[in-house]
């Protein structure tokens, strides 16, 4: 790949102080950073919160108002086609022209990114993506799954170093998401890819890194390991007692022994008559609370992880977006 | 300022380069191999041919059977009445229809140029023209019958048809960035045709004169496609009918591209 500059060949994509407006509205307003070969992006938030935006940017479809852009090397406003030449898009709803057939289309792209060997890299992404069955029907009488395949195929068949998908599992079904997943995960290490969800499971599974951005404005960019470490449920302890307990002496006993404990800020009753112990440190106090369980009539006891969507929700409220 | 002293400086070279286009050829195959993969394209054919073979044999217009001339007058006048319908038909989808589905997106963040984009989609757009006119070589065919015709006149009137269909066509595209919906591109496309077209009339022109003036007269006259078309089907192939074509069709298509690219995300 090309060094440009003296940059490191990993650094992909460099987004400085991005900022675009719709009228009077901030659609995107001074969004940075970088994604290095390796990277998973996951790009969250709300809907309007400037994700499209700022990936249609990045792709050379909008021209920011302010702001650079670096692809590999290149800058997106004066060396388009070349930053273009090494990004692969699957735009939201992932359109195509419907008229064609899947072959036709894959082509035309093929001959679009002025590929050596056309119908070779056909057939690698139709391979690659599971489209065989399809290849001679038309875009327009494809399924949804079927639609973003082709989607996800014509994005990959320069095989970019840029990958850039805004909501690829949006609409499909458990297993078709499984294999979109997959494909994600055995193409990371050679790409740099950005990709956008509302599925919060999603950015935990396929993502290294994840970037909140609501108004406009990017609120957090962290791993998803280190951002559920900040939900307000990570590492709270949910024990289900026995009904009957939980009504005893014994059991008011037990939970005022627990609320006691050094570790525990506090104790909160949670659905079907579980409780909650929250730590008051936010670390994991499992060991503890088992040794204290003594004679309580225990049915259950689950760490929680803590959630990525309460910490969304926590990060996003309040935010314009 | 450097940023745009650097872009501007880019753009200019890329003009040298030929990269100004990049994709046109791309853009050109699919679309013009999409007239034909959808019965659109057919159902156009079958109108323009029924249509003109009508216009040109009937004898409320062009009694070509009656007058027994040969030459082919009676199909070439009624032909931009007939286009000034149906290219901006054909224009209609050209932009419309990527931005209604969202393929514009996709189209225009491949390494292809906005610019290349639309030149491919209009030469399509008018080789297609061009392929339905040479569908109607059954009538040269009849014209060569009956006598000796003057082969540079025929020559020339289609040179006109398709010079107006190209003006036509970059008229029916603008509107076609323009907006989304297809219909309403069709309609603003038609009347600003059809207003090209009846500037040149005599009855036009009188009215112009007595409304605004000699001068304004005189520049209707001179933007108006009739005259020129009428010049060309009479044989006569000059410079500046050709450049007038050429200047109004590339107004028209820069115009478009200005617009298509104010419109492209919306």
């Amino acid at each position: 790949m090309e060094e440009q500059g003296g940059k490191a060949p990993d650094l992909l994509v460099e987004v400085r102080d991005l900022t675009k407006h719709y009228g009077s509205i901030k659609a995107v307003d001074g969004v940075s950073f970088s994604v290095r070969r390796g990277d998973v992006l996951g790009f969250l938030g709300p809907n309007g919160a400037g994700k499209t935006t700022a990936m249609k940017m990045i792709t050379g479809f909008l021209e920011p108002d302010n702001g650079q852009i670096q692809v590999a090397g290149f800058d997106v406003a004066t060396e388009g086609l070349e930053s273009r030449r090494r990004v692969g898009y699957l735009p939201e709803n992932a359109p195509a022209y419907g008229e064609m057939t899947v072959e036709g289309f894959l082509d035309f792209i093929a001959e679009a990114r002025s590929l050596p060997d056309r119908s070779g890299a056909v057939r690698r992404v139709v391979e690659m993506t599971g489209l065989n069955e399809v290849f001679h029907q038309t875009v327009e009488t494809l399924s949804k799954g079927f639609k973003r395949r082709v989607g996800l195929a014509q994005a990959l068949i320069h095989d970019p170093e840029v990958l850039i998908l805004d909501e690829p599992t949006d609409g499909l079904d458990p297993n078709q998401k499984a294999v979109v997943h997959g494909l994600i995960e055995s193409l990371a290490a050679e790409k740099a890819i950005i990709l956008s969800t509302h599925i919060l499971d999603e950015v935990e599974q396929v993502c290294n890194r994840a970037l909140i951005i609501s108004g406009g404005r990017v609120l957090e960019d962290s791993t998803p390991r280190q951002l559920i470490a900040r939900a307000p449920h990570h590492n709270v302890i949910r024990v289900h007692l026995n009904e009957d307990f939980l009504a005893s002496e014994a059991g008011s006993n037990w939970i005022q022994r627990l609320r006691e404990q050094p570790w525990c800020g506090s104790v909160e009753s949670s659905p079907r008559g579980a409780i909650d112990a929250v730590p008051a440190d936010g670390a994991n106090h499992l060991s503890e609370l088992l040794e204290l369980l003594g004679d309580a009539q225990v049915e259950g006891v689950q760490l929680l992880e803590g959630r990525l969507d309460d910490l969304f929700r926590s990060v996003t409220k309040g935010v314009a977006a | 300022m450097s940023t745009a002293n650097t872009a501007t400086g880019s753009s200019l070279g890329s003009w040298f380069q030929g990269r100004k286009y990049t994709g046109a050829k791309a853009v050109f195959r699919r679309e013009f191999r999409s007239y034909f993969a959808s019965p659109l394209g057919y159902i156009f054919i079958v109108i323009f041919l029924v249509a003109s073979g009508y216009l040109t044999l009937s004898r409320d217009f062009g009694r070509f059977l009656e007058l027994r001339q040969a030459d082919l007058d009676a199909f070439f006048t009624y032909i931009p009445w007939l286009f000034v319908v149906l290219v901006p038909a054909v224009a209609m989808r050209l932009w419309a229809e990527e931005r209604k589905t969202g393929s514009v997106e996709l189209l225009l963040t491949l390494p292809v140029t906005l610019e290349g984009s639309y030149v491919g989609k209009f030469l399509a757009g008018w080789c297609f023209l061009g392929f339905s006119l040479l569908l109607t070589w059954p009538v040269v065919f009849q014209v060569a019958r009956l006598g000796d015709p003057d082969w540079g006149v025929i020559f020339t009137g289609y040179l006109a048809c398709l010079l107006t269909s190209a003006a036509f066509l970059a008229i029916g595209m603008l509107f076609s960035a323009l907006t989304k919906n297809q219909v309403v591109a069709f309609i603003l496309g038609v009347t600003a045709c059809v207003i090209f077209l009846l500037l040149g009339l005599p009855q036009s022109l009188e009215a112009i004169g007595n409304l605004a003036g000699g001068w304004v007269e005189e520049v209707a006259s001179s933007v108006s496609l009739v005259d020129h078309f009428e010049s060309l089907t009479r044989g006569l192939l000059e410079l500046p009918t050709l450049l007038f074509f050429l200047l109004f069709t590339a107004a028209w298509l820069v115009g478009g591209m200005l617009v298509l690219r104010q419109t492209k995300a919306n």
